[in-house]
């Protein structure tokens, strides 16, 4: 997405080439219009009149009160937490001994090491099993384990809770075409509302402690789920519905004997997605009371300790990596059915196993008391040598930095910022109007208003314009740095995997991290907020560039190369073209997580919605955090319209 | 755990031993809310631990340092040992307005919350603390962003601290940039402590970041009492803001109204609890530069200290 002044420039350059006065060149005159005679217009079209503004925000909270106090609802959404906090005291005695049913007290680190290698090495080999069980074992060595399993014992019940959520709703919505057409929108708005969003209501009506960490993280993980569920009923072929008819199934044996079974890859890639959503939940969620190792890695960062959060953030990806591929492995691994004359002891050889290393386990963990716990002081750390490592690195980028800091302040950023500020917000509207015609005719004009006419309402507009004018100008840079990056990867296999495990570890390694390092290098600014964001935008850049290449049918790769064009030739007018749909998804990926970090980059220090709604949090302030998160949401829908509709109009062109 | 659960097994026993003087508190659990600094989260688990020597069952949980006190209203969270008069004194009045929470003791300690540097800053402009001769020298903290102007890095614009008031009070040649958190404030510091460069910045005491780098702070005109209201209060006649933050802020206990009824005992203990500065700062220290863990600094600082605790507990 570009600043809408450029775009304006280019719509009327457009419509002027083709001299036709089409609607879309129309309006982006007028734009145009606006912009030139801006001195002459009325205020009333540079901003919204204060009388106009639309409290959005008391009528949120009159509702709200309405439900909480009227209705009672408080009531009924605390009596389900409680339902959710008994299962946390469960898992919390087991994982962490604490003092709660069943009283059994916490399970030796070994035990649960083992089980995990287990489970890696029966659904792929050796290798999962090495890194699954090393993860557990990392964990417990670096002295984190009470930490860890504060932040298991929360997944454990909020990710089961998600998976019959998200196929209870599934499975509504692909029954009834209604409810699918409901829940469409909702899903839309609940993936691209900001986190913090969705915080305030939930500490309203269900408090704050571990409890609430569970709900958050569920709401956040539930909709990728239902999603995958409705693909995955949709995709049963009429035969295997026909075979499942003929052996006389009823209604619901047809559900759960034929379809959800036939449907089984789409809903165990949702239950993938519903355990990395719960991980990226884990720092943000410990704001309300989420136990562990986000909770812990905060309150290092906030003495400045570098090192020691790192150590959290490894932990982190590793346990999103370990969980990741021991679910995607589950999603591939067959169900093998062994000879039923085998004897019961040869068919459960592998259990059998498990058992006696259960057993083992306990009995070490009795003996040397290491294995059980490990106490703080037998813990290893890396914090020193990964303190002296940040520290040497600063120091070594330090003058350049500084001097791109003055660049890029004074001749990039607020320029920038104050061109988006200038412009009046009546032109800002009839550019975005303007784009949406030219791509999708009149519907996308009309959606593109039905976005940002409620922001312009709402009395945010200064704030969504810096918002827009951070994510503008990261996703421009993150272009310049992931496109010839990904490009660069995909000219073979073993840097593409590399490079998509890398993507992988940015995308789960906790972002305040690194916001340490950015404002150590370049100040409480723009250019640090900027920075924070490419570092994220770039990740769906790369991954989806190299996707994008590799997807290009070798055939036509092989066609090129017979009628004699040159490797830059192929790459640019072949390959390139070929791999843009797939890369436009990346593209629109790139503001969605620009989104995300923009908000989160609130704790550099910036003036934009993200501040706001930091604001509203430690405010609890559950209606000016809605329409903030709103405010929010309805940029990233919009741009993800307008992306979406070119990237099918090319599609089509391509006949892909 | 199986140690805090003998711990409290034994303590339990003991109150019903003894002659019952209290009504005896509930078996429920007393939750403490920490936050994420290590002074706030040492202090509670040493409250957390004097209820346990009461017999009562303590729980601690994670939560935002301004959403607490929505959750000790509604009771689910039964107290909060810090309260910052300048940091949280309006989220607290406003719950307190609302109802449902109490001021249930004063610390001894005092808190300020002003304009300050590290004491290398001195170098660059030797008039200081004076605010005067901070002024002097703004040319010297100019960034930038700010331009020729000197750079203030405020703390985040939820804490409203009207720097940018006293800024235009005062006629200063400064421009207030709000970090938008604490951890933002210390990694600019640390940046700046690298090669020595003059910064004015937000800080407060107490705080660990006094042990880890010595600084003072700005002596502005002293507060008077109006001085936020009356524009004839303080030097400047038609300003308001013309003067520092008060130098001697309250730390305040805040309790849930219901936890006198539900826990008389552990309540009448909490309403004796006071730090003083030096062992907050202490408190403070033991995690931010030895390196321990919040709950073993605790232990630590109760076994040296037993004569400042033990009495509160008669």
């Amino acid at each position: 997405m570009m600043g809408p002044g450029i775009i304006t420039k280019q719509a009327g350059a457009g419509g002027a080439r083709r001299m036709t006065t089409s609607p879309a060149a129309l309006i982006a005159a007028f734009a145009l219009a606006l912009v030139a005679f801006k001195p002459m217009l009325p205020a009333g079209l540079i901003r919204l009149p204060e009388g106009m503004v639309v409290p959005f925000a008391d009528w949120i909270n009159a509702v709200f009160d309405f439900l909480r106090d009227d209705l009672g609802m408080t009531q009924l959404t605390r009596w389900v937490a409680s339902g959710v906090e008994a299962a946390l005291d469960v898992t919390a005695n087991l994982l962490y001994g604490r003092n709660r049913w069943p009283h059994l007290g916490a399970i030796p680190w070994v035990v649960i090491a083992l089980t995990v290698g287990m489970a890696g090495y029966v659904l792929r080999g050796w290798k999962l099993a090495a890194l699954t069980g090393g993860t557990f074992v990392w964990i417990a060595v670096m002295g984190q384990w009470k930490w860890a399993m504060e932040t298991l014992s929360v997944i454990v019940v909020a990710t089961p809770i998600s998976v019959a959520l998200g196929l209870g709703l599934g499975i509504l919505g692909w029954r009834h075409g209604w409810f699918e057409k409901l829940l469409n929108p909702v899903l839309n708005v609940a993936q691209s509302l900001p986190h913090f969003a969705y915080m305030i209501p939930v500490v309203v009506f269900v408090g704050v402690g571990p409890k609430s960490g569970a709900i958050v993280t569920i709401i956040f993980s539930v909709p990728p789920m239902i999603r995958m569920t409705m693909l995955g009923l949709r995709r049963v072929s009429p035969e295997i519905i026909e075979s499942g008819l003929m052996s006389g199934a009823n209604r619901l044996q047809l559900m759960t004997r034929v379809r959800l079974p036939a449907a089984r890859t789409e809903i165990l890639v949702g239950i993938n997605q519903v355990i990395m959503q719960s991980l990226a939940m884990v720092v943000l969620a410990s704001f309300i009371g989420m136990p562990g190792l986000g909770q812990k890695l905060l309150q290092l960062l906030q003495a400045l300790k570098i090192g020691l959060s790192f150590e959290i953030g490894v932990t982190i990806v590793l346990l999103a990596i370990a969980l990741d591929r021991l679910s995607k492995a589950w999603s591939l691994h067959q169900p093998d059915h062994p000879e039923p004359s085998a004897g019961w002891a040869r068919r459960n050889r592998m259990f059998l196993w498990w058992i006696g290393l259960v057993i083992g386990g306990f009995l070490l963990a009795h003996v040397i008391p290491y294995f059980h716990v490990v106490e703080r002081g037998q813990a290893l750390s890396l914090a020193s040598p990964i303190d002296a490592a940040v520290n040497a690195l600063i120091d070594l980028v330090k003058p350049l930095t500084e001097w791109l800091r003055w660049f890029l302040i004074t001749w990039l950023l607020i320029p920038l910022r104050n061109g988006m500020l200038w412009l009046p917000y009546s032109a800002v509207l009839l550019a975005l109007a303007a784009i949406g015609w030219r791509i999708g005719g009149l519907r996308s004009a009309v959606i593109c208003l039905a976005f940002f006419v409620p922001i312009a309402l709402s009395g945010w507009w200064d704030r969504a314009m810096i918002t827009i004018y951070t994510i503008c100008t990261a996703v421009a840079l993150a272009l310049l740095v992931g496109v010839p990056l990904g490009i660069w990867a995909a000219r073979n296999q073993g840097r593409a995997t590399r490079m998509l495990l890398l993507c992988d570890t940015f995308q789960t390694f906790p972002s305040f991290i690194y916001l340490i390092p950015v404002i150590m290098l370049f100040g409480v600014n723009d250019v640090a907020v900027v920075a924070a964001v490419i570092v994220f935008a770039t990740v769906p850049l790369v991954r989806y560039t190299v996707e994008g290449l590799q997807g290009v049918p070798p055939e036509t790769v092989e066609a090129a190369q017979m009628s004699g064009a040159t490797s830059r030739q192929i790459l640019w007018s072949v390959r390139m073209p070929l791999a843009l749909p797939t890369f436009m998804i990346g593209l629109n990926q790139s503001v969605m997580f620009a989104l995300f970090m923009v908000i989160i980059a609130a704790f550099i220090g910036t003036q934009d919605l993200g501040q706001e709604m930091q604001r509203a949090l430690s405010s609890t302030d559950v209606g000016k955090g809605l329409v903030l998160g709103f405010a929010v949401a309805f940029i990233g829908l919009m741009v993800d319209h307008l992306l979406m509709r070119w990237s099918a109009t090319r599609k089509a062109m391509l006949s892909l | 755990m199986k140690y805090t659960a003998l711990l409290s097994g034994s303590a339990a026993a003991l109150v019903f031993a003894a002659p019952l003087a209290w009504a005896a508190d509930a078996s429920d659990p007393i939750t403490i809310p920490t936050h994420n600094w290590s002074s706030q989260i040492v202090m509670s688990h040493i409250v957390g631990r004097m209820f346990e020597e009461l017999g009562n069952n303590v729980e601690y949980v994670s939560s935002d340092s301004q959403t607490v006190y929505e959750s000790i209203r509604l009771g689910d969270v039964a107290l909060e040992v810090e309260v910052w008069e300048g940091a949280f004194g309006a989220a607290f009045r406003a719950a307190v307005e609302k109802g449902g929470i109490h001021d249930a003791a004063t610390q001894q300690a005092v808190t300020r919350e002003d304009w300050w540097y590290p004491l290398w800053t001195k170098e660059a402009c030797p008039g200081l603390p004076d605010w005067k001769a901070l002024n002097d020298c703004a040319a010297k903290f100019a960034t930038p962003e700010t331009g020729d102007k000197g750079r203030f890095l405020g703390g985040p614009v939820d804490w409203l601290k009207h720097d940018a008031e006293k800024v235009e009070a005062l006629g200063m040649n400064f421009t207030v940039v709000n970090a938008g958190s604490a951890a933002a404030l210390w990694a600019e510091l640390a940046a700046a402590e690298k090669d020595k460069k003059p910064i004015v910045l937000f800080n407060w005491t107490p705080n660990f970041a006094e042990a880890v780098w010595p600084g003072e702070f700005v002596e502005f005109p002293a507060w008077q009492d109006g001085c936020d209201k009356d524009p004839a209060v303080g030097p400047m006649p038609d300003k308001v803001y013309d003067c520092g933050n008060p130098a001697n802020g309250y730390l305040k206990i805040a309790a849930w109204d219901g936890m006198k009824e539900k826990w008389p005992t552990a309540y009448g203990v909490l309403t004796k609890v006071t730090f003083t500065n030096a062992q907050i700062a202490e408190m403070a220290k033991l995690v931010d530069v030895d390196g321990m863990e919040p709950e073993d600094a605790a232990g630590t600082w109760m076994e040296a200290n037993e004569a400042v605790w033990k009495p509160w507990l008669q």
